[in-house]
């Protein structure tokens, strides 16, 4: 049994208060809390064996590159990679993302070819896309999404046909719907394309195997799963990442430079241009550490156990005044719930909650095609981690009726 | 720490219920032109009907946003319709003063003289005193962009109908 409390205890953030009321954080989908262990652990780092990396002889040089590469191991055996050379470090998911299309896109992507998305992508999986497409002349089709929150699968083989690859999200950070990556990856492996899954919103919060997924590409963030901002994670199959012409030049990840050319660093590293972010890897390994010890599957149940319960809590109180969007079932889904209340603007309601100390993020959460698909410009989003607890529901279900009185017709 | 009734004053409740010159207006000939804030993605479209002597015949504000961002709008609308282009431009650029100045009190003594017009004077029948209500968002420094989205969208719709030569 995890004592959630002893949990919520280790984030110095959550111990303040804001507009005089107890910090009560409800936008991990959009960066997590940072637990004292990874804030320790960066400036331990920076204390003791801050060299740069794969380039010193001496000890806290070799201290640094273990430390870097020890990260790497982690990351790899988080999500059950067969080997952390397929662990590339990238700025974040954002990075990674346009890595994929840059590299492998730009190299196998051109004219009658076509790529597949879905509407419940983050911005971050479109305009890579959309950049590329217009320089590339290929296709780029979208799977709709239903009224229910869940992608319509009925035509994928028709969009399938003729693609290189399908881009998809493992978890809406919109609408929190899992999909089915293997189903996905199956179907895209049959018509002879690669997929992409975006796991910014999955690998934070449910337990992650690429292998069993069928991936062909992960990418994911370490800010919205305890780590620092400015680390974010490719992981390709190492065929796929050897046969990439590398994304940026530049120092690291050469073995060789002339002046007439250069030879490219074997992978990882070929993707790894300059002078790594070795104290975020660092705090990354140390959020990793910190899941680990209370289990992916314990998280999980927590987060369905407390989406559940908001699910529950926001319809007894306010009834038909609120509509949340995406699957009605906390199993089918991850704790994101995108709501719009009482036709009160989200960006009001953020603000009658800010009052109270509720962070919320009310707006289209970068993903414009998703919200014009439901018919909604804009909603407000509450998303949940394992320092939440039922507290906070109870307070955001009672602070929204002030909401409705300010602005009621 | 300012309060939800600094920002949430009674009449700019009453300009996001009740919106004046809601609508459209066929363009052409009016001249239409888009704003959008991206933090929020609110949206505001202004329609200008602007005659040969330069006054603002007609005007209309359509999209969707948020109280701050659609009662802003309802007011300037209400400010500029019948007044002259450089009236309305010296007006914009009272108003992103009044938002402005007087974060963090940076810049002129945030007297309203400073701005080149007197926001609480009425003139006609266009009501220049509401507007001094929007003075709370400044304490909302976020809410800035939203008060001001559909000012920035009247700019450049005066900027295509009447360039400044
Ligand atoms: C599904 C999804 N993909 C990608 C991203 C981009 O992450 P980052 O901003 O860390 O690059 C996010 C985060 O906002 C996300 O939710």
């Amino acid at each position: 049994m995890t004592d959630w409390a002893a949990i919520k205890a280790d984030f110095p953030v959550l111990k303040q208060t804001a507009n005089g009321a107890p910090l009560v954080y409800l936008d991990s989908g959009n960066t997590s809390q940072k637990p004292q262990r990874v804030i320790d652990a960066m400036s331990n780092y920076y204390e003791t064996i801050n060299a740069n990396v794969h380039r010193g002889s001496y000890d806290i040089a070799v201290k640094a590159t273990d430390a870097i590469e020890g990260a790497r191991q982690k990351v790899a055996a988080f999500i059950n990679a067969p080997s952390s050379i397929e662990v590339v470090f990238t700025k974040n998911a954002t990075e990674a993302l346009n890595l994929v299309a840059r590299s492998w896109g730009g190299a196998n992507l051109g004219e009658g070819d076509a790529v597949v998305i879905s509407e419940m992508e983050h911005h971050a999986n479109i305009v890579p896309w959309h950049m590329l497409a217009s320089e590339k002349g290929f296709e780029l089709r979208w799977i709709s999404v239903k009224d229910d929150g869940h992608l319509d699968l009925s035509n994928l083989d028709e969009l399938l046909d003729g693609a290189k690859l399908l881009s998809i999200t493992a978890m809406s950070n919109v609408l929190g719907t899992l999909n089915p990556i293997h189903r996905l990856a199956e179907a895209a492996h049959a018509h002879g394309a690669l997929i992409a899954v975006d796991g910014s919103q999955y690998v934070p919060h449910l337990a992650t195997d690429v292998q069993a997924m069928g991936a062909d590409f992960l990418i994911f963030t370490g800010h919205k799963m305890l780590g620092p901002m400015g680390i974010g994670v490719l992981w390709a199959r190492e065929e796929i990442l050897e046969a990439m012409p590398p994304f940026l030049g530049g120092g690291e990840m050469i073995l060789n430079v002339t002046k007439e050319g250069f030879t490219t660093n074997e992978v990882p590293w070929k993707f790894e241009a300059g002078t790594p972010m070795v104290a975020e890897a660092v705090g990354l390994a140390a959020a990793i550490d910190y899941l680990n010890e209370i289990g992916m599957d314990e998280v999980r149940k927590h987060e369905v156990e407390l989406t559940a319960y908001a699910l529950r809590t926001l319809k007894e109180r306010h009834g038909d005044k609120i509509t949340i969007h995406g699957p009605s079932e906390p199993a089918e889904r991850g704790g994101v719930l995108s709501f719009v209340y009482d036709q009160v603007h989200p960006h009001d309601v953020a603000q009658v909650l800010d009052q109270k100390g509720i962070c919320v993020r009310a707006g289209h959460h970068c993903a414009k095609p998703l919200l014009r698909t439901l018919g909604v410009p804009a909603t407000s989003r509450v998303s949940l981690y394992i320092y939440n607890d039922e507290s906070d529901i109870d307070l955001l279900a009672e602070t929204l009726t002030e909401a409705s009185d300010i602005f009621s017709f | 720490m300012p309060g939800l009734e600094d920002l949430y004053r009674e009449i700019i409740l009453d300009h996001y219920r009740s919106p004046r010159n809601r609508g459209e207006l066929e363009s052409p000939p009016a001249v239409k032109t888009e704003g959008f804030n991206p933090l929020c993605g609110d949206e505001i479209i202004v329609y200008i009907d602007v005659d040969d002597d330069g006054l603002i015949t007609d005007i209309a504000i359509g999209g969707q946003g948020c109280s701050i961002s659609q009662s802003s709008a309802s007011m300037m609308s209400a400010a500029v319709k019948g007044q002259t282009v450089p009236y309305a431009r010296r007006l914009i650029g009272a108003f992103k003063g009044l938002m402005s100045i007087h974060e963090g009190e940076i810049g002129g003594d945030g007297s309203e003289a400073d701005m080149g017009i007197e926001l609480s004077i009425d003139s006609g029948d266009t009501k220049l005193g509401d507007l001094e209500a929007l003075k709370g968002v400044v304490k909302f420094p976020v809410r800035i962009k939203c008060a001001t989205l559909g000012w920035n969208t009247l700019a450049q719709a005066l900027d295509e109908a009447s360039p400044i030569t």
